[in-house]
C-alpha cells in the first residue's frame, strides 16, 4: 500500500517538478544550438559545443534542473540533448570540412554509437522537441521515424522549425508536414522568436 | 577495387509481408539487414512499424561500427497515391496498418554506398539491371 502511495505521488511530483524534456531531429538541424540557448538563459552555461559539421554531439549530454520563468509561470527541466539519428555514416563526408581521415573515421564511430545511445533515451522522455532545419525538406524518413514513434509511444511533441532566418526557410511547409502538431519557427543562432517557443514549451509540458 | 565494383553484385529482392509476417522484431530487423548486407536493395511489400523502423537504424548502426565498408542504409517507404499532401495522415494509416501487416506501401531499403552510386549516376541502375 505504501509503496503504491509512493508511487503515485512520487510520479506526481516528478512530472511537475523536474520534466525530462529531450531535444531529437536529424543531424544539423540546431539541436544543440536551441539547448545551448535555453540552458545559457537560465543557468548562465551552455550544455555542448556547436559545430557545421554534422555529428558535432556524439554523446547524450544533460542539463538538470533547468528552472524557467516565463509570463509570471515557472518550470523546473531536465534538458537531454541528443545526438542527431541518421541511417547511414560515412566518415568520407566529414573530409570535405577538412578533417584528417583518422578524425574522420574517429568521429564516425562515435557518431553511430551516438546515434544508438540517443535512440535507448527515447523511452525515458517525459516529452520531446523535434528540431528540424527549416529550409531542408521536412518529408525524410528519419523526420518520419523519430515521429511514428513519438506517436506510438504516445510522448507529447513540439516541433522546433529552426533556422529560420535562413532565406530557404519555410516553416508553412513543416506545419504542412506535420498538422496535428505545434510548430513553432526559431531562429536558435539568432535567437529569435523565443518568446513564441517559450509559450509552445510551457503548453507541452502541461501534456506531460 | 573501384568505386565502380562496388556496383557488381547489387540486385533487388522483392519481399512479400507474408515472408515476415510470422517474423519477431529481432527477426525482422535480422532478415532484412542480412540481405542488405549482401548488396541487396529490399523491396518489402508493407510497411514496417515504427518502432521496427528504428530498431532497424539501432542495429543499422551497430553494424556500421563492426563492418569496416558498411556505411549504412537507406530507407525509404513509398506511400499508393503518393505526393506530399496528407502525409501524416498516412502516417497514422500507415501505423494503424503496419499493426496488422496491411499495407499498400513500399518500403525500400538499400545499402546507402550503392543508393549513393545510383544518385551520382542514375544511368549506372540501367547497366546492371539490364
Amino acid at each position: 500500500m505504501l509503496k503504491i502511495f509512493s508511487r503515485f505521488f512520487g510520479g506526481f511530483f516528478r512530472r511537475k517538478s523536474n520534466i525530462k524534456i529531450g531535444f531529437y531531429g536529424p543531424p544539423n538541424a540546431g539541436k544543440t544550438s536551441l539547448a545551448n540557448l535555453i540552458c545559457k538563459d537560465w543557468t548562465g552555461e551552455e550544455i555542448g559545443s556547436v559545430s557545421e559539421i554534422p555529428h558535432e554531439t556524439r554523446e547524450v549530454q544533460f542539463k538538470e534542473k533547468v528552472e524557467i520563468e516565463h509570463k509570471g509561470k515557472k518550470l523546473s527541466l531536465k534538458i537531454v540533448d541528443t545526438p542527431g539519428i541518421a541511417t547511414k555514416i560515412d566518415y568520407e563526408d566529414f573530409l570535405r570540412y577538412g578533417l584528417a581521415k583518422q578524425e574522420a573515421k574517429r568521429r564516425a564511430k562515435e557518431a553511430t554509437q551516438g546515434i544508438i545511445e540517443a535512440i535507448k533515451w527515447l523511452d525515458d522522455m517525459d516529452a520531446v522537441i523535434v528540431v528540424l532545419d527549416a529550409s531542408e525538406n521536412p518529408y525524410s524518413q528519419v523526420n518520419i521515424t523519430i515521429i511514428g514513434n513519438l506517436l506510438a509511444r504516445k510522448i507529447p511533441v513540439l516541433i522546433a522549425a529552426n533556422k529560420i532566418d535562413l532565406r530557404k526557410a519555410d516553416v508553412k511547409k513543416i506545419e504542412a508536414a506535420f498538422p496535428e502538431y505545434d510548430v513553432v519557427g526559431i531562429s536558435a543562432r539568432k535567437s529569435t522568436n523565443m518568446d513564441e517557443f517559450y509559450d509552445a514549451l510551457f503548453k507541452l509540458t502541461k501534456k506531460v | 577495387m573501384g568505386k565502380s565494383n562496388k556496383f557488381k553484385g547489387f540486385s533487388l529482392h522483392i519481399m512479400p509481408f507474408s515472408e515476415i509476417r510470422e517474423y519477431t522484431i529481432t527477426e525482422r530487423v535480422k532478415k532484412i539487414l542480412s540481405l542488405v548486407l549482401g548488396n541487396k536493395i529490399v523491396i518489402l511489400q508493407g510497411r514496417l512499424r515504427p518502432e521496427e523502423e528504428i530498431r532497424l537504424i539501432e542495429d543499422t548502426m551497430a553494424m556500421v561500427d563492426h563492418i569496416k565498408t558498411f556505411k549504412g542504409i537507406e530507407l525509404a517507404v513509398v506511400e499508393p497515391n503518393g505526393g506530399e499532401a496528407g502525409f501524416f495522415l498516412r502516417m497514422r494509416r500507415g501505423i494503424a496498418h503496419s499493426l496488422t501487416g496491411e499495407s499498400n506501401s513500399l518500403t525500400v531499403i538499400g545499402p546507402a554506398s550503392i543508393v549513393k552510386e545510383i544518385k551520382k549516376d542514375p544511368s549506372k541502375i540501367e547497366v546492371f539491371l539490364g
